[in-house]
């Protein structure tokens, strides 16, 4: 427990990062029409492919000998990409549909 | 980390709050998706080369081959699917990026010195290994369910029970591996497995309707995994976005329950079970009317109003194309014609409105559940083209039904009801509809895209 308060005091920054991007959130996502419901969830689904930074992080840090954290970092890498470049590309195709007629 | 590092990652941020809120308003959704693309384009290119690390060739190369990798194999999956496999595709993707905070965790468990780093870190690793492994192999399953792989409703014996014992068995192995410090595999290991275990079991006894609305949960927690690996690295693109993602999906996920008149606790815990009536009971219901497409077409063209509901079948008999056909056509001769969308069409919410809009249908002809319910009682002719647990009136008037209190369409209002189906199978909640007993439905079996072909054919000789 006294851990866990040092590290929110240590951290203060990250923890008021955390509750305002809370409220950012929901903010955003706030009275959407059902219509954009799919492609939303596919662009949240792209967006949580971020994680690629870290896998990304985790192969610039390993050792060029340690073939363990690479391959894990590898696999990391290539799942994550296929999160982003997947998920754009689908929500990208589904929007492409939303032709504006009039 | 340096400054113009913090900076990319700043405007990183800002290009995912914009994208998410501009995905919001259908004229300016695909700009939206294009700038948050952009920003984690640069998010990524930022992170690779901007550091002050001695970092060897050769790992620039593996990361080099592991994105053109990724990104060949994401956009040609991307751009060849059908648009009927939208849903479980989003669920596969999203497992993926599950995996990869789990692997991530897993590298950093072992790249620490458990034993004297500080407790809450531990817990931070962990739960990035437990949470990823959970949206991972939950994804897989609601991915195999959709498209048929895994049978679409399995009951597990007290499955609650089940879970809760195995969500205690992670906590009370986490805790016992943080607060003693101890840097053991064997223990991460199983935590790890009870971590895909529980999602697999989390996932597999709930069906039905409520499918989107665990992929839309699964979603929102790859961001929450995202965002402790970004406490992690101190990372702040990887906190803002996965928490963005994280919020944004439990909104979005307790919308969609909104839209079915369930709880998220009914979602999860009392996971819709298909009425095990025996195939005796089937008789009680009445009696089943059979139609020819003649016939129907005749109704149709003589009729002002008509009103077309469609359903998964539709999709899956890729008819969208010619239901359009149908419907100009019958625009044409002066007839009324309408869509009804159900907010669960399809296999999840929009997902009709995604499948057509690519045939063309103009925006303004489908019409949402709770404007179009009242019109049902002035139309001549419904015709639900593939659609079942969405019209099946037991969600009204059958407390025991799995579906009760779910809004459906009240199609049992019009004066005639056409019903296309394959046969007389039950829906995707595996349970039996008695609207095609109604004396004032006519069942037109056959593929959707054949039955609709022939009715505007006949439509076309009149």
């Amino acid at each position: 427990m006294k851990e866990l308060i040092e590290f929110i005091n240590n951290n203060l920054q990250i923890v008021y990062i955390i509750i305002l991007a809370i409220f950012v959130g929901i903010e955003v996502i706030k009275s959407i029409p059902a219509v954009l419901h799919t492609p939303l969830m596919s662009g949240a689904n792209a967006l949580s492919g971020v994680v690629i930074v870290g896998a990304i992080l985790v192969m610039l840090h390993s050792d060029s000998t340690d073939y363990l954290a690479l391959g894990l970092g590898f696999t990391a890498v290539v799942l994550g990409v296929l999160n982003v470049v997947g998920g754009f590309a689908v929500t990208n195709r589904m929007l492409k549909m939303f032709k504006k007629k009039k | 980390m340096s400054v113009i590092l913090s900076i990319i990652y700043l405007i990183a941020a800002v290009t995912f709050i914009v994208g998410l809120k501009k995905l919001g308003h259908p004229d300016s959704a695909k700009s939206g998706n294009l700038i948050a693309a952009i920003g984690m384009g640069l998010a990524i290119l930022g992170t690779i080369f901007i550091h002050d690390l001695q970092v060897p060739t050769i790992i620039y190369v593996l990361i080099g081959i592991a994105i053109l990798l990724g990104t060949v194999i994401g956009w040609l999956i991307a751009i060849k699917v059908e648009m009927t496999k939208m849903p479980e595709l989003v669920s596969l993707f999203n497992g993926f990026g599950g995996a990869s905070a789990t692997l991530i965790g897993i590298v950093e468990f072992g790249n620490s010195d458990i034993k004297t780093t500080s407790a809450t870190i531990v817990a931070t690793i962990l739960s990035a290994i437990v949470i990823g492994a959970i949206t991972f192999s939950g994804s897989l399953v609601a991915w195999g369910k959709l498209n048929g792989s895994v049978k679409s409703v399995i009951k597990i014996p007290s499955h609650n029970i089940i879970n809760n014992i195995v969500i205690i068995v992670i906590i009370a192995l986490s805790t016992y591996l943080v607060v003693l410090n101890i840097d053991s595999s064997i223990l991460l290991y199983t935590i790890l497995f009870a971590g895909l275990l529980y999602g697999v079991l989390f996932v597999l006894p709930i069906g039905g309707a409520d499918m989107p609305v665990v992929i839309s949960l699964l979603n929102s927690l790859t961001g929450i995994a995202a965002a402790i690996t970004g406490v992690l690295y101190d990372n702040m693109v990887m906190l803002v976005g996965g928490i963005l993602v994280g919020s944004a999906g439990i909104i979005l996920t307790v919308a969609m329950c909104r839209a079915m008149n369930r709880t998220l606790f009914s979602v999860i815990f009392g996971s819709f079970t298909a009425s095990a009536g025996p195939e005796g009971t089937n008789k009680a219901l009445g009696s089943i009317k059979s139609t020819t497409a003649s016939d129907s077409a005749i109704m149709m063209n003589y009729a002002s109003n008509v009103i077309i509901v469609p359903g998964y079948g539709l999709a899956v008999a890729q008819a969208q194309h010619v239901i359009h056909e149908l419907e100009e056509l019958l625009t044409n001769k002066g007839v009324n014609v309408k869509y009804a969308i159900h907010p669960v069409a399809g296999r999840m919410p929009g997902h009709m409105n995604v499948l057509l809009a690519e045939s063309n249908v103009d925006y303004g002809l489908l019409v949402e559940m709770d404007d179009i319910n009242p019109q049902f009682s002035n139309a001549d002719v419904v015709l639900v083209v593939g659609a079942n647990d969405v019209v099946n009136p037991a969600a009204h008037n059958d407390p025991l039904s799995p579906i009760y209190g779910m809004p459906i369409l009240d199609v049992e209002n019009a004066k005639h009801i056409v019903v296309n189906k394959r046969s007389m199978k039950a829906g995707y909640a595996g349970i039996e509809n008695e609207l095609f007993y109604n004396a004032k439905t006519a069942m037109l079996f056959g593929d959707a895209k054949k039955v609709i072909t022939d009715l505007v054919a006949e439509i076309k000789n009149m």
